[in-house]
């Protein structure tokens, strides 16, 4: 599937894994961290200017609202580009949102677009059946210029998804599944494509965290089927045309799995790796894990279902004595929508803190940072060392469900231990 | 046309998936600035590498070195420090491309992984892609650089290559 869409954006009939290639790009992307270092090199290029300013996005999302001099610099160096250049997709606090939540929101990612953006986790459009990889800034500063970019045509692994997932196993719990299976270097610059029945039992928000993380198995891409979900997701948030491609039925792949949704447990992956996965299954059979904070939020899990799952476990409870619990809705969108709903009542009557839509604790930026030895458990995406604070502080992944969980408990639990 | 460019210097080693985060903490990406760093580099797993790097030193790592952020921060902090060279079993994808378009010289070369230690003298010549542990006395076939990689390499990164050309 992947290789037929940067056929196409090459203008070729066919490709084959290995094959470099030069493709037109749909869309390039940038946020307040890797655009600054894109500007900049955007200054070295003799020939001046963007190549279409309605295909670039320019989000400012990892430390704003601004959390110091230098971020607020860093800022207003990507919004005065914006303004001089025309840039149609620029987004100010106020409406901006963490990127790879609002782009598909706003209608500006579609199925078969080849997009490029200066964020790893740009991945996560390959939920709605496009090509979308995570690059530097220096890629993106040639993006900008020329609306091209070299690929190697990366060779394809196929995931087969079947059954349906028991309540409280989510899309979070499938991609950790997968990491825990294959290592965070499983699919190292490869494809990963995700097939079979048991996608359809799968809601978007689900194949946006599955997608979003194809990166933390060292995965070029992650990719979807377009089926009626993702039709159905696209007209109601974008008025672009799409292109619809399938993988051939004769379609070559390096290596194939098989997983069955429903005999996923709830799954956590714990420091330092995304691969060190356990069940909680196993987590009850070991000494309790006392738990500091809880993020909930971030381009993994700070969608609207995500909230949803979070406020229905804390929903009449509380969280525990000296836990801090910090919820963080992705966009400006999903915070409204969690208001009309009563989830933000909920969270603070919980005794958590709702924050404006940031990138924030996930990558050690603000709001919510740990100090020595202190212990998270998040809904985002990578437990590295010093990752979220203090070199010697640890994280666990986690789904919304378990988060919130252990929230209430304060050690790492599941809404079924409630 | 065959650029002369090698490097040679003493190896810092590590392990399995040295990540973007440990490279260069994102606490100091709100600079962009290479000497600013380059101060920090490597210090969530070696607080010891920015005092004791010269210039011309070697990083070589296991597998998966660069995973996680596209914070191409990363690549500049290392050539800011004065790493001549990365060597490794294998590098997560954007770095890969990361270290290229900004002039970082990387090679994959699963044997000099294993054999090199930390400490070594090491000597990397470019055009052949021959790893020589001096220290040892052993050398590694690794790959060489494409012509094109040389010249982004010695253009000081993509962006003044794509001018020259």
């Amino acid at each position: 599937m992947t290789q037929k869409i940067l056929a196409a954006a090459a203008g070729l009939e066919k490709v084959e894994a290995g094959q470099l290639i030069e493709a037109k790009l749909d869309l390039v992307l940038g946020n307040d961290i890797t655009s600054p270092v894109a500007i900049k090199e955007m200054d070295k290029f003799t020939v001046k200017g963007v190549f279409d300013k309605d295909k670039i996005a320019l989000v400012p999302d990892h430390f704003v609202p601004n959390k110091d001099i230098k971020s607020a610099e860093h800022c207003r160096c990507v919004r005065e580009f914006a303004k001089k250049n025309e840039i149609t997709n620029y987004f100010e606090v106020g409406e901006m949102g963490i990127e790879h939540a609002l782009l598909p929101e706003k209608g500006l990612t579609v199925a078969g677009d080849v997009i490029i953006g200066a964020d790893s986790h740009t991945c996560t459009y390959g939920a709605l059946g496009a090509f979308s990889t995570g690059v530097g800034s220096t890629d993106m500063a040639a993006g900008m210029a020329t609306g091209k970019a070299w690929f190697k045509v990366p060779a394809a692994l196929k995931f087969r998804l079947t059954g349906k997932p028991a309540k409280w196993v989510s899309g979070k719990d499938v991609i950790l599944h997968i990491i825990g299976m294959i290592g965070v270097d499983g699919a190292l610059y490869k494809s990963m494509e995700f097939v079979g029945d048991g996608i359809a039992n799968l809601s978007m928000d689900d194949r946006f965290t599955i997608a979003n993380m194809a990166i933390e198995a060292g995965g070029k891409n992650g990719i979807f089927p377009v089926d009626e979900k993702a039709r159905q997701y696209m007209a109601e948030h974008s008025s672009r045309s799409y292109k619809v491609f399938e993988a051939d039925p004769d379609a070559v792949y390096d290596g194939e799995y098989t997983v069955d949704l429903s005999t996923l447990r709830p799954t956590v992956a714990f420091p330092h790796l995304p691969e060190n996965t356990h069940t909680l299954d196993e987590i009850k059979a070991m000494d309790p894990i006392a738990v500091d904070q809880v993020v909930i939020g971030s381009c993994t899990n700070g969608r609207l279902e995500d909230l949803r799952t979070a406020a229905e476990v804390l929903k009449g409870r509380h969280v525990a004595k000296g836990m801090r619990c910090i919820v963080i809705p992705a966009t400006q969108a999903i915070y409204l929508q969690a208001m009309e709903e009563g989830l933000l009542k909920t969270f603070i009557e919980a005794g958590a803190v709702v924050s404006t839509p940031t990138c924030g604790p996930c990558l050690g930026g603000y709001m919510g940072i740990l100090a020595e030895g202190e212990r998270c458990v998040s809904t985002t995406n990578r437990n590295f060392v010093g990752r979220m604070g203090h070199v010697t502080s640890e994280i666990y992944l986690a789904s919304p469900a378990v988060a919130a969980a252990s929230a209430v408990t304060g050690r790492i639990s599941g809404p079924e231990d409630l | 046309m065959v650029i002369d460019m090698n490097a040679k210097g003493t190896v810092f080693k590590y392990g399995d998936n040295v990540d973007t985060d440990v490279i260069i903490p994102a606490r100091y990406l709100n600079s962009s600035d290479p000497a600013e760093l380059a101060a920090h580099c490597m210090e969530d797993i070696d607080g010891n590498f920015i005092k004791q790097v010269k210039k011309g030193d070697i990083i070589v790592a296991e597998k998966n070195f660069g995973c996680g952020s596209s914070r191409e921060h990363a690549p500049i902090a290392i050539k800011a420090a004065g790493v001549s060279c990365v060597i490794a079993e294998t590098f997560a994808r954007i770095f890969y491309r990361n270290a290229i378009n900004i002039g970082l010289p990387i090679i994959e070369c699963p044997e000099a992984s294993r054999g090199i230690e930390n400490g070594d003298e090491v000597e990397v010549n470019f055009d052949t892609g021959v790893i020589t542990d001096v220290t040892k006395g052993t050398s590694f076939q690794g790959q060489a650089f494409p012509e094109f990689m040389q010249k982004i390499i010695a253009s000081e990164g993509l962006i003044n290559y794509i001018n020259s050309k």
